[in-house]
């Protein structure tokens, strides 16, 4: 019974998405204030209706109801009950129902906190957005219903993947959706104010904060994911270049793009074309990403369900959204006007330099992601693109994208002189040279890419302090100058120091990581960068729904213990799958891995041994520069931003004081 | 960028020498073999039609068995064995690579893969 309720409230949210889709829009074209007036009830109803069969589908997964065909395939009575509640986003059914949830939780965010937009405006903003609640749910009920029945029920089901029995799986896909489904918000705004034809100081106002946020849990949804993998795929890699991974990261480039580019919009009425086509690409590779992931047509280890016909709708659905929104822009781009100019020398500039490569570092990505998939598709042959070619292609955009950071912030908007900004910098530049060759010298590191990362990692800490230092000054007493600094900036210089976190952390996982795979028998040990790991042997452990060979590993750094660690190998019986549980030393400085690979009889074992210097300073990094777009989302003009909203349309955008982005 | 080859094309000699390739198969049943000391492992990967011997050393993943589809990355050895650098098996027992299966579906109908250095039949008049 439950089951059909849940089917039932997905049918009725879909003829609500389709009149939210139609009426307001058709209301605000027609200027009919009662259909205009239909969009923020519709969007309540619609959320209603989700979180209904949302709610239904965890109760079936809670109450172990077999008889319901994806609860059978992706949980057992053993599953404990955090992963029974968690496996419903842990397959393809389910992870399609918690997007549209999140989807309509953004929906019903945007329609209350828009009290104060101009009626006909929110009204297209959700209009458009129930539009794309209404893809995904036509795509649900047709393709992947999660409620359909498994009649007669089996007496068991078939257990949660156990690559997916780990915390971090359990919070990384909804951090990812509410990112990736974050973005169809400015998606539609800039749809919305095509529209109209107007796009004035309000829109880029109003889609700021929006963007930041959905940046936010992009950010820590695509962190998780590496977190994710580092832990539990056994290889002690953080990224593969997986087109899953891919997938994700193309939209956080794009929305990366997008916050730069708002910024000018919104300072200087500049980029406003450019900035409408960033958030149309953004939420368009969310799209894609789905797309990738869920038709099956990638090899990777995300591929869980691989269904073509998904993926035919899927593509159809992806065409209609970017090929109407692309159209629509050709169509009214020209009314978009231009914006304040700037000289060559000008944060502007360094802004459009920003963009360009975060744009081209994604069509880098695209390009390697999609290429094997059009090679296979043209009947040339199989290939893979590695992570040989990514890792050529990046480091050169990422640093010169790094270098300009610490210039830009530091340099006026509309023109400034390359005189006053290199007198500013030129002494955080030397102390970044010198402390980055000091470091490698230090540490007999050998390779030019490390001396220029770190160099770089050290460049964008130090132009941030100098900038935040230069503003903290200006008031006279340094407390008050501390409190009169606007959260955007503050959040802006933490965005800009976790880069550099994030950097070094790469820097030193890539150059000073060792690893080794070791034949050991009880008692047997090996020495791995100074550490030495005493193997005890193995026993056996059962676990709640699998049984695992746990080994004990000491570890001792000259007579001192470390650590002692107990990875595992276990058995799933359910899905007879084997899965390797590492055990991992977590330290700042460095981590300790050990992975048990087999027994090769004799009581001996393959172990893996890594010694991971730094790398917790790769999802360090990403953590601060979450905490920094929070600050900045929450900055006080965003707050004030609707109370003077008759009057913000009209302040011409000449009017900001250059090198002063706050106005609070 | 790599590229792709059945076990019968690399029989056949099409896959160069030398250079990083992907291979892909089913290993051979009862052909694992561990050496006593150390990691080194030798199996056969075939696709039906024909068997390439595979060497690596280290930690083979954990649903690397007898019967299973599996892809390799490596390099052709003078004598025709298959140095791995990389074994790859996916996590889900069910789970066959799509190059693996289509490899086996064109070698049970007695064709081949498409040659990536040669035009595609299909283009040739």
């Amino acid at each position: 019974m439950i089951p059909e309720i849940g089917h039932f409230a997905l049918i009725l949210a879909l003829a609500v998405s389709i009149v939210l889709g139609v009426v307001p829009m058709l209301g605000a074209w027609r200027a009919v204030p009662e259909w205009i007036a239909l969009a923020v009830p519709a969007t309540r109803a619609m959320f209603l209706f989700v979180l209904l069969a949302y709610v239904c589908l965890t109760y079936a997964f809670v109450a172990k109801d077999f008889s319901v065909a994806y609860v059978a395939q992706n949980a057992n009575t053993e599953l404990p009950l955090f992963y029974r509640i968690s496996a419903v986003w842990g397959a393809h059914e389910g992870s399609i129902l918690l997007w549209t949830l999140v989807l309509a939780i953004w929906s019903v965010a945007v329609s209350l906190a828009s009290r104060t937009l101009p009626d006909v405006f929110r009204a297209r903003v959700l209009a458009v957005l129930g539009l794309v609640s209404c893809g995904f749910l036509l795509f649900m009920l047709m393709t992947s219903n999660p409620f359909e029945r498994l009649l007669p029920a089996p007496a068991n089901g078939r257990d949660l993947n156990p690559l997916l029995q780990d915390p971090g799986m359990v919070i990384h896909p909804p951090m990812l959706y509410i990112g990736y489904v974050g973005l169809a918000v400015p998606f539609a705004f800039a749809v919305a104010a095509l529209m109209g034809g107007r796009l004035d100081a309000a829109w880029t106002r109003w889609t700021r904060p929006w963007t930041t946020v959905a940046w936010v849990f992009l950010t820590a949804g695509v962190a998780l994911g590496s977190w994710w993998a580092y832990n539990e795929l056994g290889w002690g890699g953080w990224w593969f270049w997986d087109p899953v991974e891919n997938a994700s990261f193309m939209p956080w480039l794009v929305a990366t793009a997008l916050m730069h580019s708002l910024a000018v919009s919104e300072q200087r009425g500049a980029f406003k074309a450019w900035t409408v086509l960033l958030a149309i690409f953004g939420f368009s590779l969310s799209l894609l990403g789905t797309f990738l992931v869920r038709s099956g047509v990638l090899v990777s280890v995300h591929a869980f369900a691989t269904d073509p016909e998904r993926g035919i709708f899927i593509l159809a659905f992806l065409a209609v959204v970017i090929g109407g929104a692309l159209a629509l822009y050709a169509w009214r781009a020209n009314a978009i006007s231009g914006g304040g100019s700037f000289r060559l020398m000008s944060r502007e500039t360094l802004l459009l330099i920003n963009n360009v490569l975060l744009v081209v570092a994604c069509a880098t990505v695209l390009l390697g992601t999609m290429y094997p998939l059009i090679i296979d598709a043209l009947g040339l042959g199989k290939i893979s693109v590695g992570p040989p070619y990514f890792e050529s292609v990046f480091a050169p955009l990422m640093l010169p994208l790094v270098f300009v950071l610490g210039i830009g912030p530091l340099t006026r908007w509309k023109g400034d002189t390359a005189l006053r900004v290199v007198r500013r910098l030129r002494m955080a530049f030397v102390a970044s040279l010198v402390i980055a060759i000091a470091i490698v010298l230090i540490t007999a590191g050998s390779s030019p890419l490390l001396l220029a990362a770190l160099t770089m990692a050290i460049w964008a800490i130090a132009t941030t302090a100098v900038g935040f230092l230069a503003r903290v000054r200006s008031k006279a007493d340094f407390r008050q100058g501390l409190r009169a600094l606007p959260r955007s900036f503050v959040g802006m210089s933490l965005a800009h120091i976790g880069v550099g976190v994030f950097i070094i952390g790469v820097a030193f996982t890539t150059s000073f990581s060792a690893d080794r795979d070791v034949r050991l028998g009880p008692g047997d040990s090996e020495e791995l960068a100074g550490y030495r790991f005493q193997f005890d042997g193995v026993s056996e452990v059962p676990g709640p729904n699998y049984l695992a060979q746990r080994a004990a590993v000491r570890v001792f750094k000259g007579d001192k213990q470390v650590a002692e660690l107990f990875p595992e190998k276990r058995l799933y019986p359910i899905q007879s799958q084997p899965m390797t549980e590492a055990a991992i030393d977590v330290g700042f400085t460095r981590d300790l891995y050990v992975a048990l690979g087999e027994p090769l009889g004799d009581g001996s074992w393959a172990v893996r041994l890594y010694y991971k210097p730094l790398i917790r300073w790769i999802w360090l990094g990403p953590l601060i520069m979450a905490i920094g777009g929070l600050l900045a989302a929450s900055d006080r003009r965003y707050r004030r931003a609707g109370k003077a909203r008759r009057t913000v349309g009209e302040t011409p955008a000449d009017a900001v004081p250059s090198a002063e982005p706050s106005r609070g | 960028m790599l590229y792709f080859y059945s076990p019968s094309q690399i029989v056949a000699g099409e896959a160069p020498k030398g250079h990083d390739v992907r291979i892909g198969g089913l290993v051979v049943d009862g052909s694992v073999a561990r050496q006593a000391n150390g990691l080194d492992v030798r199996f056969e990967l075939t696709d039906t039609a024909a068997a390439v011997p595979v060497t690596y050393t280290g930690i083979l993943p954990d649903l690397f068995r007898e019967g299973q589809g599996i892809v390799a990355l490596g390099k052709i050895g003078n004598d025709g064995v298959f140095q791995a650098r990389e074994v790859l098996a996916k996590h889900d027992e069910n789970y066959m690579p799509p190059e693996v299966a289509e490899a086996l579906k064109l070698a049970a109908e007695g064709g081949s893969m498409p040659n990536p250095h040669e035009k595609p039949a299909e283009s040739q008049p």
